[in-house]
């Protein structure tokens, strides 16, 4: 049954009473797809999270870390089967080329919500340095995480890992969770009474069968109900379509290729460099291992997939290094240059020479591609349903800030529901929601803004936008309190890329 | 305002200051702060306070009986047909109850505070209020009655106007959690006269249409239980609230009706301490809302020279 049913239903009152807290759907006449039955308590939920992936689980376990929402029952609703079972990820298993690049501030919430103890229990890479030039060799910029005064600039962790984390955090605690392992069909706002007989006007009446549940369906039949439905389900979010958020977007025309890879020697460093074609990055995952997300044209990318792995490991090698274009000069200390009144409290990278990555020396998984596209949701919000992460955004991963974003959702909606409970607010209302929406939507734009003007600034190779690149490069390394912003921007620490004042 | 309105003030004040017996009050007042507020950022205020006091016109006739009063009874029933009209739209957030939707998180952020460190509850508890009676006076359509019940408490809510309790009734119904709560079409006398006893008491932006402010407060304490709490907010007669709550508010950007409220009838917080006083209701906190035009939001702060709230405990 794959109907859709989007927004509410005006339902004729029939004047049944409400016993206890089970509802009668009866009242839905008109709506041939609601079972006429009564709903137990065991069907009834405050929260239904709709995709039990990285983000659906943090936004869980965030609601399982606080009192005043630990209390609440949540239904998660995803079809992988790897949720009912208690993960067990082997020491020696090679890294997945999944990984995510976490960073300060999502390793905060990963800490407050108590799941950050349980992605150091395995493998995890914390990086200090980041590299970041292009082809023409025109100018580079070196980050260090001491140039803003910590220890590290982020932590690349394989999904997997992060995702068995925060089950591991949720089964720890006494948290009211239900896993329904199937898809989410359809969806309805559902009210939960029909009016007691009162003489009132038919306009009173009709203005009070609001939904006070929403209901929903799923693939192996089962219905459940629930006052807040969030939609976690990811870039193909089936609660965004059958609530009928608009969406904005583009695919760029690109294509990521993914894959682990192995060096002789250990980096802790993050390397960018940008191609005509794309960027390809280096993270460090850990144990000699590096994860490559390479960025070209869809062609490339299925010929790069293809082709055997010595070919494929010459190419890379070919890439991170003379491949394009010759290395970037590094400017010594000593000489006179246009930036030294800029000096005053010196970042440590500014002096910092440039440097070839690490020889890739043979490749360690199998090569994945995906499309890459943009797409923001026009709201995030409505009666009772709510967007985070994908399902909201999906930006280009060239700054390894999707799943951040993400968190940063997670993390804001717990907070937001957790006030709502203290004024004993409907946690499904609008304006309780809309705040969520007012705190992520604009610095998620500003985000993804920024990163699409780097992707479309860095895919045209023209003489005068090459120079004012390279421009950019040396304003970025040698402009300290720019690298500082650029950093703490970059780490979460701060919300928008310029200190303007916020209107709080 | 017209020599008509100065009387009537002077005569309030007669009545609040001949009971004063020249007792230092005890309580500890903010400093009226500095912050530079746009006359419409106040103005939002009032309009929240306008729909509670449309509920308690009918307070206001019944308590007048014996005592001079500008309201016939044809007047009375105009007031009233003019807000039944709109009482539809109590529980649209969008509609011209709107500043109350956006002030409601602020007033029960300032009575969850209050009401758990009097009674000792747990903050972080999502029902502190659990085993408190609670009476709403002057409840409108429940918009503060329904989080008080989630948060708890066995409320009753009683409201003067007939139409606001149905309108309550069936709100209140769509949701297990608040189709629990009691409603009413009395008054806090009636209430005082069956010797009902509440845990707190709330009288939320009422007291400023209350024709006899200091026997609106005595029939509140004798609902209260002794140690119980009274929370009472309103707005303060103070030159700032005649800029926003009257000229901006009624005259100029036509966001209330004019007349709605009679800025001689605000009470200033001393004398509100002082009417509480003499009703044996010691004043322990009191706070101010603001309205940031910008955001749209309320908060709590210490400036009350528009609206305030104040929490106050029956003595025993």
């Amino acid at each position: 049954m794959n109907r859709i049913i989007v927004g509410r239903l005006s339902v004729n009152v029939s004047g049944l009473r409400v016993l206890q807290r089970s509802f009668c759907s009866s009242v839905a006449e008109k709506e041939s797809e609601v079972k006429q039955s009564f709903t137990n308590n065991d069907d009834q939920y405050d929260v239904a999270v709709v995709g039990g992936g990285m983000v659906g689980m943090a936004l869980a376990c965030s609601l399982a870390s606080m009192p005043l929402t630990k209390h609440l029952s949540v239904a998660i609703i995803d079809s992988n089967p790897a949720l009912g079972k208690s993960n067990f990820i082997k020491k020696e298993d090679p890294p997945d080329p999944r990984v995510s690049t976490v960073t300060p501030a999502t390793i905060s919430f990963f800490k407050e919500i108590g799941a950050w103890q349980y992605v150091q229990q395995h493998r995890h890479a914390y990086f200090d340095k980041m590299q970041v030039w292009d082809y023409t060799g025109l100018g580079y910029t070196k980050y260090n995480a001491r140039d803003v005064n910590k220890e590290i600039l982020g932590c690349v962790v394989e999904n997997k890992v992060l995702h068995s984390s925060l089950l591991s955090c949720m089964q720890n605690t006494e948290f009211r969770k239900t896993i329904y392992p199937s898809r989410l069909t359809s969806m309805a706002l559902l009210p939960s009474s029909s009016s007691i007989s009162v003489d009132s006007t038919p306009s009173a009446t009709t203005l009070f069968t609001k939904g006070h549940l929403a209901k929903l369906d799923l693939s192996d039949g089962k219905s459940l109900y629930a006052k807040l439905v969030v939609g976690a389900d990811g870039g193909k979010s089936r609660v965004r379509e059958l609530a009928g958020f608009k969406t904005t977007g583009w695919s760029y025309s690109q294509n990521a290729i993914i894959c682990t890879v192995e060096h002789n020697k250990e980096n802790y460093c993050a390397w960018q460099r940008f191609l005509p074609a794309g960027p390809i990055a280096l993270l460090p995952i850990g144990d000699n291992f590096s994860n490559i997300v390479w960025t070209m044209n869809p062609k490339d990318a299925s010929d790069c997939k293809s082709m055997n792995e010595d070919d494929f490991v010459k190419i890379l090698n070919h890439a991170l290094d003379y491949g394009y274009g010759p290395h970037p000069k590094s400017i010594s200390s000593g000489s006179v240059d246009m930036f030294s009144w800029f000096r005053g409290d010196a970042t440590l990278s500014a002096k910092e020479c440039f440097e070839v990555p690490p020889r890739v020396v043979k490749l360690a998984s199998e090569r994945m591609v995906f499309p890459l596209s943009l797409k923001h949701a026009n709201n995030y919000v409505s009666k009772r349903v709510v967007l985070i992460g994908d399902a909201a955004h999906t930006v280009h991963p060239l700054a390894g800030q999707g799943v951040n974003l993400g968190f940063g959702d997670a993390s804001t909606l717990s907070r937001i529901i957790a006030e709502g409970i203290a004024v004993g607010a409907d946690i499904g209302e609008v304006s309780l929601l809309k705040k969520y929406e007012a705190e992520r939507k604009p610095a998620n734009i500003v985000m993804m803004a920024v990163l699409d003007g780097f992707q479309k600034a860095y895919s045209v190779d023209f003489g005068p936008l090459n120079i004012l690149r390279a421009a950019a490069f040396h304003g970025a390394q040698y402009i300290s309190p720019l690298k500082r912003n650029i950093i703490s921007y970059a780490s979460g620490e701060q919300r928008l890329p310029l200190p303007l004042p916020l209107f709080t | 305002m017209g020599s008509n309105s100065i009387s009537k003030m002077a005569a309030r004040h007669l009545r609040i200051l001949s009971g004063c017996n020249g007792a230092l009050l005890s309580v500890r007042f903010f400093s009226d702060s500095t912050l530079a507020q746009e006359p419409i950022a106040s103005t939002a205020i009032d309009s929240a306070s306008v729909s509670p006091s449309i509920n308690t016109a009918e307070n206001h006739s019944q308590l007048n009986n014996n005592k001079k009063h500008s309201a016939p009874s044809s007047l009375k029933h105009a007031e009233l047909a003019k807000f039944s009209a709109i009482a539809d739209t109590w529980w649209d957030s969008e509609g011209p109850y709107k500043p109350l939707h956006a002030l409601n998180p602020t007033r029960l952020a300032f009575i969850r505070s209050t009401l758990c460190r009097h009674f000792r509850k747990d903050p972080y508890s999502a029902r502190p209020f659990e085993g408190l009676n609670i009476v709403d006076v002057g409840c409108g359509g429940g918009i503060l009655s329904e989080p008080l019940a989630r948060m708890g408490a066995t409320v009753t809510g009683i409201d003067a106007v007939e139409k606001n309790i149905k309108i309550a009734r069936l709100h209140a119904d769509l949701d297990p959690e608040t189709s629990t709560i009691e409603y009413c079409c009395t008054t806090a006398e009636k209430l005082v006269e069956e010797q009902r006893k509440f845990d707190a008491v709330i009288a939320s932006e009422v007291i400023e249409h209350v024709a006899d402010p200091a026997e609106f407060c005595k029939s509140l304490s004798a609902l209260t239980v002794s140690e119980g709490a009274t929370v009472i907010s309103t707005i303060n007669r103070s030159m700032r609230a005649y800029a926003t709550a009257i000229i901006a508010a009624e005259h100029i950007l036509h966001w209330l009706p004019k007349g709605t409220h009679q800025w001689s009838s605000f009470l200033t917080p001393e004398e509100l301490v002082l009417i509480l006083q003499r009703a044996s209701i010691d004043v322990k906190e009191m706070a101010g809302f603001v309205y940031n035009p910008l955001t749209g939001r309320w908060s709590l702060s210490d400036d009350i020279s528009v609206n305030f709230i104040a929490f106050g405990t029956k003595n025993s």
